[in-house]
Order: structure tokens, then C-alpha cells, then sequence
């Protein structure tokens, strides 16, 4: 049921003694998430609220729990240690929230997990969720989710959450919902989502939340022109960013032409997907999209 | 975080890339005795964090200390506009005096974060000296990239490679590849997320010269490297993006009247478009992060409120790491200490909605709630005055 994440899904947490980590863990544990272990190097052996392990590595987390996802929220400098120990240890999908990650940091781990087994979500991102499977593995508000078959992708955390709550009001239930984050380099991009979104049975069509900065939109849109298969609704946000200024997203800055938003939304149009007009739009674009496929009432 | 021109010519001395000899000036006196020590003929260049100089009157060939003084007190006197400052222009406080090079050969070179390849790129061309984004919008096959692996680094393959898309021949091919080579130590060592020589010379009697130099350093790398902190100027900063930047709250000053208060960097921009969708304009981007405390909180509605332009605050909360009692405890504490009667639309939702919405009604604050965003925006506009 729905992407990457489910009911089998076995979550370790790197960082689960930490503020953050401990927080963002019981809330995963409260709606419903199999977080069986935690690593905190020099903190091994002990018990995180009572019923999760805490090991030194990910590699005896691992022996141990059969940990089979990493959910990391360790701070920036040792955030891409954290991802390499996660990847050599076999994990197959790794979650990064971290934010403030050097870029080239990003850029040695990214080429050192490039030839393992390994899928990087983020960094930067709030993490992904299959509300059916009651499984999130993020920092997301899991009560505005509810379970259905529209898949979510976003480069953002916070306006996840608000196209996450526009299609819960107007009762458009979610697949999956993945945030990719909202560096310049992360672990896997738009095309890589969708073409998960594309084998899955279980969504329908998918909204998709782009920005400003790069180009990973015109990728997403020439992906949906030649293969993508269901309804996209797309937005993108950033319209009114002055070139050279970085909105808070390190990979949101306009550094050319085709970074700008209008140079996105056109390609996406022509590549078939609706286009969101306004971010106050997002639930209501997709209602009538569905109901043009007559994929809902 | 930008640096100017002539700290970006000390980082490529430390690294053996030529550069033209230079004396920094902060006046005409210094400036004539500087083109003086320099045989009498210089370049006097304006060192603000922009590109654009010299077509805007920042660039000047002087032909004696005089008209170099002269040089200096126009460029001193006054804001330097160029197509990227922005209309109200980038204060000039340096300048950099420069020998008069011998031009024979102008290239173009760059390093970057290359988001296709998920690694650094170095990019020559031959057009150097023009405006190298025109260039790759007319004539991209002018332009070579090179990706680098991280891990290998440049490779001395690839620096051959590259000086061979040059067309050099081989009296400079040895010296062009050197500083191809030193560039890419300089950029991974010093985490920069740009450098670029545009133009790099070869001069009449066969030198690669770097006449102009640009760095950008990577803000969440900083905390490595302390001597290139000092090299901050922040007189070329807005003084609002300054003071957001010192209290690591992401601030974008814009032009409009409705100050705009978030988390998140994309609900950010969401809301800025949504704003504008309903026939409103953002005074600023403001992404006050997850972590905040209501000190932060109040900072950041504080650098709103001291916004000369503002007329209205927009509030977009999605609860999640920051909770909207926070949040709420944050926009009292900035209200009360400022003494503002700004009229406020808040849109709150997400954890601890309930605790925040009664923190603002029982405040007596200007405030009007909305649910959605489409709502939010409606408000806001007819709070127009």
C-alpha cells in the first residue's frame, strides 16, 4: 500500500536521544510507525521511552531489529556520517530531516552512497507517510492526513502539509505523501517519486509542489510527457522571488532563466499536468481533476 | 555570504592565481597615491557584492593620479546601481586600484554546484568579458562543463581537456591548466559555492591573468572557517536581511506593504504568491524556522514591524515543529514591546491551534482570523488602506 513506506516498514531513528529526534520519534510511535531501534553513538544500551533499544551503531541496530529504514535528525555536521554509517550498514531508504547540511558535505556522501543499495529522501525535508498503513517517518502533523489514493510530492515541508490539509477538507485522501527537500543536492529527486507513484495500484493521480530554483521541474514535466501514466496536478511556488535571492531553501534561488516559476509551469502544461493557479487552489484543482478522470464523485 | 572583488584577489594570491597588482583605496588621496605607486596610469574598480560594474560607471581607466582621485570621489559619492543591486543601489566604500593590463585573449571560468551531476562543475568559455548568461541562452555550445567527481577531484585529464576547449596554445596551456587546478583546491577548501574569473587574461606577453574574481562561500559551512567570516561587509547587505540574518531567521526584503510572517520556506512562497493573487504585495519573505522559541518569534515580528513600508501582517502557521502557542506568545511579546497597532490577518493551524488562537483574542491585538489561505488573502486585502 501506497510508496516506500508501510505497515512492514522497521524504523531505526539516528539522533532518538536528541530534542528533536526523541519528540518526532514518539509522534511517529503514536500514529502508528514500528520504530524499533535508536542509535546514539556512546548511549548503547539503553531503552528509549521504555520500549526501543538504543544501540551505539547502525550496525548492531540493525543485527539486532532488523531495522530495514533510517530516520536521521542528527545535526548538520554530522548529518552525512550518519547517512554513509546508515548506507554501509545496508539500509535500504534513509530519511535525512537535517537542514543546514554544508553542500559540499552533500556532495561526498551523495557520491559515496551513489553505488549502494541505498535511497536517500532529502536532506531537508520533513519525510514521507502512507496514512492507510498508518506509517509516517518525518516531522509532519500526522492528523491532517487521511488514507486514500492521491499520491503527494513536494520539495517543501510546511506547504506539504497545507496541500496535505486542502485535499483532507475536501475529503481527497492520500496514497503516499513524500517530502524530497528543499537543498541543491538531495537523494532523490521528482522524476524518481513519480515513477514510483507510476507502479503503484493504489494512487490515482498525484499532486506535485514544485519551486524556484533548478530544474528539476522540467525534468518532472518531460518525465510526464513521455511515461507518466496518471493525472498530475502541479503547482509552482516562487513567482515572486527576486533573482539571486535565496528563499530560505538552498536550492531555492534563481540563478537563470529557467530556474524562474514561469519557465516551470510552462513546461508542466505542456506536458499535460493541470496547473495549480494559486497555492490557495491545491485541494480544489485536484477535486476537478479527479472528476474529469472520474476517478472520485 | 558574498565577498568582494579584492578579498576574492587575496584568497587567489594565497592559492598562486595571478592577478593584476592592486591597492585597496577609501579615498581620492589613497586612490592617487595608490595609481601613483602604480606608474602613474590605473583602473580605479567600485568593490560592491554585484555584478554589472562597468557598464553602470563602476569600472574607470584613469590616465593619471589625478583623474584616478577624481575617479574616486564620484564612485565614493554616491550609491552604485547596476541590474543587480536593484533600484536603490549598493553603497561603495573600497576601491580596488588596479595596473592596466595587456589584453591579448579574454576567457571565461567557473566553478559550481552542478545540481544535474550532484557535484562540483567547472565551466570555461572563450566569450570571456560578456555577460556569460547571455551567452548560454544564445550560444550554449560555447560553453564547456566539466563535472568533477568529489571524490577524485579535478583530474589533470580533465584541466588538459579544458584547456584544449580554450583553443590555448601551449605557451599558456601549462599556466592555464595551473590555475584550473588551484581553482578547484581554493573552492573545495574554502567551501565556496561559486567562483568565477570572468574575464581571465592571457596578456600581451603570454600571462593567465585573473582581472576579475568572484566568490560565494557556502553560510552553512561558516562555522569552519572563521577567518573568512571576517571578510562579511555588512554594509552591503539590506540592514532588515542583516539583523534576520544574525538571528538565523531566513528574511527576504520585497517591495510591498503586507509584512508576512511563516514557517517554512515553501509555505513561505506560497504565501507570498497567494498574497499577490489576491491583488496584494509582500513587503518581505520571512521563513521563521521550526525550532522557534516566542523570543524568536517576537525578533522576527520585530524586523516586520521596523519595516517602514508595512501597513498589514499576514500570519501562515502550519503547526508542526513550531507550535502555534508559540507562535502566538512570539507576535503579543513584538506587539507589547513595540507598541505597534499594525492590523494583523492570522491564519493558524496545526499543533496547539486551539492554545494559540486564544493567545491572540485575549491579547486585545488588532487581529482577524481566517481558516484558509484564500481566506487569509481576503482579508488582507480588505484591510487596504
Amino acid at each position: 500500500m501506497g510508496i516506500l513506506v508501510d505497515e512492514t516498514t522497521r524504523v531505526l531513528v539516528q539522533g532518538i536521544t536528541g530534542r528533536e529526534g526523541s519528540f518526532h520519534a514518539r509522534a511517529c510511535m503514536a500514529y502508528g510507525t514500528k520504530v524499533v531501534a535508536g542509535v546514539t553513538p556512546g548511549r548503547g544500551g539503553t531503552m528509549f521511552e521504555d520500549k526501543v533499544p538504543v544501540f551505539n551503531s547502525v550496525e548492531e541496530a540493525v543485527a539486532q531489529t532488523q531495522a530495514d529504514m533510517a530516520l536521521i535528525f542528527v545535526p548538520p555536521i554530522f548529518a552525512p556520517d550518519a547517512i554513509a554509517e546508515s548506507a554501509d550498514a545496508g539500509i535500504p531508504l534513509i530519511a535525512c530531516i537535517t537542514e543546514g547540511i554544508p553542500v559540499q558535505d552533500m556532495v561526498k556522501v551523495s557520491r559515496y552512497i551513489e553505488n549502494k543499495p541505498t535511497r536517500l529522501i532529502g536532506p531537508n525535508c520533513p519525510g514521507l507517510i502512507t496514512p492507510g498503513a498508518k506509517c509516517k517517518v518525518g516531522i509532519m502533523p500526522g492528523a491532517i492526513h487521511l488514507p486514500g489514493r492521491v499520491g503527494v510530492l513536494s520539495r517543501s515541508g510546511t506547504l506539504t502539509y497545507e496541500a496535505v490539509e486542502q485535499l483532507t477538507a475536501l475529503n481527497l485522501g492520500q496514497s503516499s505523501c513524500v517530502g524530497i527537500g528543499g537543498d541543491q543536492i538531495i537523494g532523490t529527486n521528482f522524476v524518481d517519486v513519480l515513477r514510483l507513484f507510476d507502479a503503484d495500484p493504489d494512487t490515482d493521480a498525484v499532486v506535485m509542489i514544485g519551486e524556484i530554483g533548478g530544474t528539476m521541474e522540467q525534468d518532472a514535466a518531460a518525465f510526464i510527457k513521455k511515461e507518466f501514466s496518471k493525472p498530475v496536478a502541479a503547482l509552482v511556488v516562487g513567482a515572486s522571488a527576486p533573482p539571486g535571492k535565496r528563499m530560505g531553501h538552498a536550492g531555492a534561488i534563481i540563478t537563470g532563466e529557467s530556474a524562474r516559476a514561469e519557465f516551470k509551469i510552462a513546461a508542466l502544461k505542456d506536458a499535460g499536468a493541470w496547473i495549480i493557479p494559486s497555492p490557495a487552489d491545491i485541494g480544489s484543482t485536484a477535486q476537478e481533476m479527479l472528476r474529469s478522470k472520474g476517478l472520485t464523485a | 555570504m558574498n565577498i568582494h572583488e579584492f578579498q576574492a584577489k587575496e584568497i587567489f594570491a594565497r592559492y598562486g592565481i595571478p592577478v593584476p597588482r592592486g591597492i585597496v583605496a577609501a579615498n581620492p588621496d589613497e586612490a592617487k597615491a595608490a595609481t601613483l605607486e602604480l606608474g602613474g596610469r590605473s583602473v580605479v574598480k567600485a568593490q560592491i557584492h554585484a555584478g554589472g560594474r562597468g557598464k553602470a560607471g563602476g569600472v574607470q581607466l584613469v590616465h593619471s593620479p589625478e583623474e584616478a582621485a577624481e575617479a574616486a570621489q564620484r564612485m565614493l559619492a554616491a550609491n552604485l546601481v547596476t541590474p543587480q543591486t536593484g533600484p536603490k543601489g549598493a553603497p561603495v566604500r573600497k576601491l580596488l586600484i588596479e595596473e592596466l593590463a595587456d589584453i591579448k585573449q579574454e576567457l571565461y571560468v567557473a566553478l559550481t554546484i552542478d545540481r544535474g551531476h550532484q557535484g562540483p562543475a567547472l565551466l570555461v568559455s572563450t566569450k570571456g568579458g560578456m555577460d556569460i548568461e547571455e551567452v548560454a541562452a544564445t550560444s550554449p555550445e560555447d560553453i564547456h562543463t566539466e563535472p568533477i567527481d568529489p571524490l577524485s577531484g579535478l583530474m589533470p585529464f580533465q584541466t588538459r581537456r579544458l584547456v584544449r576547449h580554450l583553443g590555448l596554445d601551449q605557451t599558456v596551456a601549462g599556466d592555464a591548466a595551473k590555475v584550473l587546478s588551484a581553482l578547484y583546491r581554493l573552492f573545495v577548501e574554502n567551501d565556496c559555492t561559486l567562483v568565477e574569473i570572468n574575464p581571465l587574461i592571457i596578456t600581451g606577453d603570454g600571462r593567465v591573468v585573473a582581472l576579475d574574481a568572484k566568490i560565494n562561500l557556502d553560510d552553512d559551512a561558516m562555522f569552519r572557517h572563521a577567518d573568512l567570516l571576517e571578510y562579511r561587509d555588512i554594509s552591503q547587505e539590506d540592514e532588515l536581511e542583516a539583523k534576520a540574518a544574525d538571528l538565523d531567521i531566513a528574511y527576504v526584503n520585497l517591495d510591498g506593504d503586507v509584512g508576512c510572517l511563516v514557517n517554512g520556506a515553501g509555505l513561505a512562497m506560497a504565501t507570498l504568491d497567494a498574497t499577490i493573487a489576491a491583488g496584494a504585495a509582500p513587503a518581505n519573505f520571512l521563513d521563521v524556522g521550526g525550532g522557534a522559541t516566542p523570543e524568536k518569534v517576537a525578533s522576527a515580528v520585530k524586523i516586520i514591524l521596523s519595516d517602514s513600508k508595512v501597513q498589514r501582517v499576514l500570519v501562515n502557521i502550519f503547526g508542526g515543529i513550531l507550535r502555534c502557542d508559540i507562535a502566538a506568545e512570539g507576535i503579543v511579546l513584538a506587539y507589547e514591546e513595540t507598541g505597534s497597532n499594525i492590523p494583523l490577518v492570522v491564519r493558524m493551524l496545526g499543533t496547539n491551534v486551539v492554545e494559540g488562537k486564544h493567545i491572540l483574542g485575549a491579547s486585545g491585538l488588532p487581529v482577524t482570523f481566517a481558516d484558509t489561505l484564500t481566506e487569509a488573502a481576503e482579508e488582507i486585502k480588505k484591510l487596504n488602506v
